[in-house]
C-alpha cells in the first residue's frame, strides 16, 4: 500500500528534474546569444551542481534525524533557510534606488524573524527532552 | 572585506549548517546542533555585511533589530501552538524569496538587463511563484491551525476547484515563460506583478480545500516549497551558500512530507487535491452502537494490576492540556514497577513530531516515548492501552473497511490490549469526522469527560490506594 504512495512521492521529484533540465537546455540555448551580445552571464553549471549534491547530502544526513525530534528539525531548518537574510542585506545596503532597498529591507526583516524565532524554539523545545535519570541538559 | 574571504566565510557556514543537521539525529547531541547554526548563521551575516558593496547600514540595522523584536515572542509561544508559528516561519520564508526575486527584477530590468539572462530569469519566476504561494499558502494554514474565525476549518470545495487551481497555475507559468523569452520587453514590468497577483491566489486557493487533519503533510510540503524559494533565490543571487541551505530546507521538508502521507496512507496528489476531513455520510441504518462507560476507580483498579501500561496521546490531550496530569500518573504506576510507555503515531498532534515535544514538556523521558513501529510488536503482552483524545490512530476500521476514509492508514495496535481504557470528552466522532469502532469493543471501556479532569481522577484513585495498602 506504501508502494503506491512513492510512486505519487516520486513525482515532485520527477517534476524537480525535469525543470532542472529544461532549466539547463534553456540557458544553454541562451549562452550562444548571450555571449554573441557580450552579456553578463553567471556560470550556472556549477549552481546546479551544488544543488543536487546538497539536496543529497540533506537527504541523508535528515533521514537519520531521530523522530523524536522532528518538531525541533523543522524549526531549525526553517531558521537555517532564513540564511536569505545575505541576499536581502545586499539588496537593502547597496547603493540602489529606494524602492528596490524598501523592499530589501522588508525581506530582510522577514529573514530576521525566522532566524531569531527559529534557533530560540528549537534551543527551547530541545532543553525539554531529557531522559529518566535527570540529564542536566 | 575581499571576495575570497567572504567565499570562505559561507564556505565554513554551509559546513557548520550540514553539522547542525546532523546533530539532530540525536538527543543528547541535539543543542549542539543548535549552537552550530547560530554560529554559522553569524559568521555568514557578519561576512555579507562587511562587503563593501553594503554602503547603508541604517536600514539593516532596523530590520535586523525589528527581527528580534517580532521573532522574540514567536519563539516564546506554548508547545501546542508551534505549528502556526512554524507555518508562519514558513510565510516569512516565502515573503523573503519573492520580494527578493522582485527586488532583483526590477533593478536589473533599470540597471544591467544583461544580468537578466534565460537562466536568471527562470530562476527569479521560480522564485517569486514559490515564494508567495508559499507565503499566503502558509498563512492559511497558520490561520487555520490557530483557529482563526473567518477563515474555515472545514475544507471548501467547489465544483471545478482543481481544474481552477490547475489552471491558475498553468496561466501563472505562461506569463512567466512568456517574461523568461522577452525579460526586457517594454511590456515586463507590468506583466511582472500579475504573476507575482496569481501566485499569491494560488497559495490560498491551494490551501482551503484541505482540511485540518492534513495539517501536518500541508506544513511539510510547505516546508519544502520554502527551501526550494531559498534555492531559487541562490540561483538568482548566485550565491551557493543559499542554494546549499535551500536544499537542506527543501530535503527535510520532502522527507517529513513523506513520513506524514505513508503514516496517512496518502499520496501528495491525495492530500492537495482530495479535500479530506470532509464529514462522512453516515450509513443508514447502521445498527446504534453501544459504549460501555466505566468510572475512573475500577479503571485505576485494573491498572494497579497491569505490567506494561501503553498511553496512546492524540492532539485532543494538548488541548484538554492533560499533559502534567498525565505525567503524575506516569510517576505513580512507575513507582508501583509497572512499566509506562506511550505510542507515538506520526501524525498525533499537528505537526511532525508535535506530541513528543508535547510530552516532554510535561517531563516525560523521551527514552518513554516510543514510535508506532515499535510499539506494536508490544502490544499484544499490553495489560492496559489508555487511549487519551486520540481517535483515528487507534481505529481498527483502517485495516480492512475500504469504505472507511482512514483505510490503509497504519494504526496503533490499541485493539490488541488485554483492556483498553478510552478518554473521550464527548460522543461526538474526532477530528477527521470519523466514527471508532475500538470504543465499541468489548474489551473497551469508555471514560466519559475532560481528559485532564478524568486523568486526575486517576491519579488521586491510585494515590488513595497506595495509602490503604
Amino acid at each position: 500500500m506504501s508502494r503506491r504512495g512513492n510512486r505519487w512521492l516520486s513525482l515532485p521529484l520527477l517534476v524537480a528534474s525535469v525543470s532542472l533540465a529544461v532549466t539547463a537546455a534553456a540557458a544553454a540555448a541562451q549562452e550562444g546569444e548571450a555571449a554573441a551580445a557580450h552579456a553578463v552571464n553567471v556560470d550556472y553549471w556549477p549552481l546546479l551542481f551544488v544543488f543536487v549534491l546538497a539536496s543529497f547530502i540533506g537527504l541523508g544526513v535528515i533521514r537519520r534525524v531521530s523522530r523524536l525530534l522532528h518538531t525541533p528539525l523543522m524549526s531549525i531548518t526553517n531558521a537555517i533557510s532564513a540564511i536569505a537574510v545575505v541576499g536581502s542585506i545586499i539588496v537593502a545596503g547597496s547603493d540602489y534606488p529606494t524602492e528596490i532597498r524598501i523592499i530589501g529591507a522588508v525581506a530582510l526583516f522577514a529573514s530576521m524573524t525566522n532566524i531569531v524565532s527559529g534557533f530560540l524554539i528549537t534551543d527551547r523545545m530541545l532543553k525539554m527532552f531529557k531522559t529518566d535519570e535527570g540529564d542536566h541538559k | 572585506m575581499n571576495a575570497s574571504f567572504v567565499q570562505l566565510a559561507y564556505l565554513v557556514a554551509t559546513g557548520l549548517f550540514v553539522f547542525s543537521l546532523h546533530w539532530m539525529n540525536d538527543p543528547k547531541t541535539a543543542r549542539r546542533g543548535v549552537g552550530a547554526g547560530v554560529l554559522a548563521m553569524l559568521i555568514a551575516v557578519l561576512a555579507t555585511w562587511a562587503q563593501p558593496v553594503v554602503v547603508h547600514h541604517l536600514w539593516i540595522i532596523v530590520a535586523i533589530a525589528l527581527g528580534f523584536a517580532v521573532g522574540w515572542p514567536l519563539s516564546q509561544v506554548p508547545l501546542t501552538a508551534v505549528p502556526q508559528r512554524t507555518a508562519l516561519s514558513h510565510a516569512f520564508g516565502g515573503l523573503a524569496a519573492g520580494l527578493v526575486g522582485t527586488a532583483k527584477f526590477y533593478l536589473w530590468y533599470r540597471e544591467g538587463p544583461e544580468n537578466l539572462t534565460a537562466f536568471v530569469m527562470i530562476a527569479i519566476i521560480a522564485e517569486i511563484i514559490l515564494g508567495y504561494l508559499t507565503f499566503t499558502g502558509s498563512l492559511m494554514a497558520a490561520g487555520k491551525l490557530q483557529e482563526v474565525k473567518w477563515i474555515p476549518q472545514r475544507p471548501v470545495t467547489y465544483p471545478g476547484q482543481n481544474l481552477m487551481n490547475i489552471g491558475l497555475l498553468v496561466i501563472a507559468l505562461a506569463v512567466g515563460v512568456a517574461l523568461i523569452v522577452n525579460p526586457t520587453a517594454s511590456w515586463a514590468p507590468a506583466v511582472f506583478p500579475v504573476i507575482i497577483g496569481l501566485a499569491l491566489l494560488f497559495g490560498v486557493l491551494l490551501i482551503i480545500p484541505i482540511g485540518g487533519a492534513d495539517m501536518p503533510t500541508v506544513i511539510a510540503i510547505l516546508n519544502a516549497y520554502a527551501g526550494l524559494s531559498a534555492v531559487a533565490m541562490g540561483f538568482v543571487l548566485d550565491n551557493k551558500l543559499l542554494i546549499t541551505a535551500g536544499a537542506l530546507d527543501g530535503s527535510s521538508g520532502l522527507i517529513l512530507s513523506i513520513i506524514m502521507c505513508k503514516a496517512m496512507n496518502r499520496s501528495f496528489t491525495n492530500v492537495l487535491f482530495g479535500a479530506f476531513g470532509q464529514v462522512q455520510q453516515q450509513k443508514a441504518g447502521a445498527e446504534a452502537q453501544v459504549y460501555k462507560p466505566e468510572t475512573p476507580e475500577s479503571a485505576a483498579q485494573i491498572m494497579e494490576q497491569a505490567s506494561l501500561v501503553v498511553i496512546i496521546p492524540g492532539y485532543g490531550m494538548a488541548v484538554a492540556q492533560a499533559q502534567h496530569k498525565i505525567r503524575e500518573l506516569y510517576d505513580l504506576l512507575k513507582k508501583r514497577h509497572i512499566d509506562v510507555k506511550f505510542a507515538i503515531h506520526p501524525v498525533a498532534g499537528r505537526m511532525p513530531g508535535h506530541m513528543n515535544v508535547l510530552l516532554a514538556e510535561a517531563e516525560i523521558p523521551y527514552t518513554d516515548l516510543v514510535e508506532m513501529d515499535d510499539i506494536n510488536g508490544d502490544m499484544p503482552q499490553c495489560d492496559v492501552a489508555l487511549v487519551v483524545g486520540a481517535n483515528d490512530v487507534v481505529n481498527p476500521a483502517a485495516r480492512y473497511d475500504q469504505s472507511s476514509p482512514i483505510y490503509g492508514m497504519p494504526i496503533i495496535d490499541a485493539d490488541k490490549a488485554r483492556t483498553i481504557f478510552a478518554i473521550k470528552r464527548s460522543k461526538n466522532p474526532g477530528f477527521a469526522g470519523i466514527d471508532n469502532e475500538l470504543y465499541f469493543s468489548e474489551k473497551t471501556w469508555m471514560l466519559f469527560g475532560d481528559a485532564k479532569k478524568v486523568i486526575g481522577d486517576l491519579v488521586k484513585n491510585l494515590s488513595d490506594g497506595s495509602g490503604m495498602h
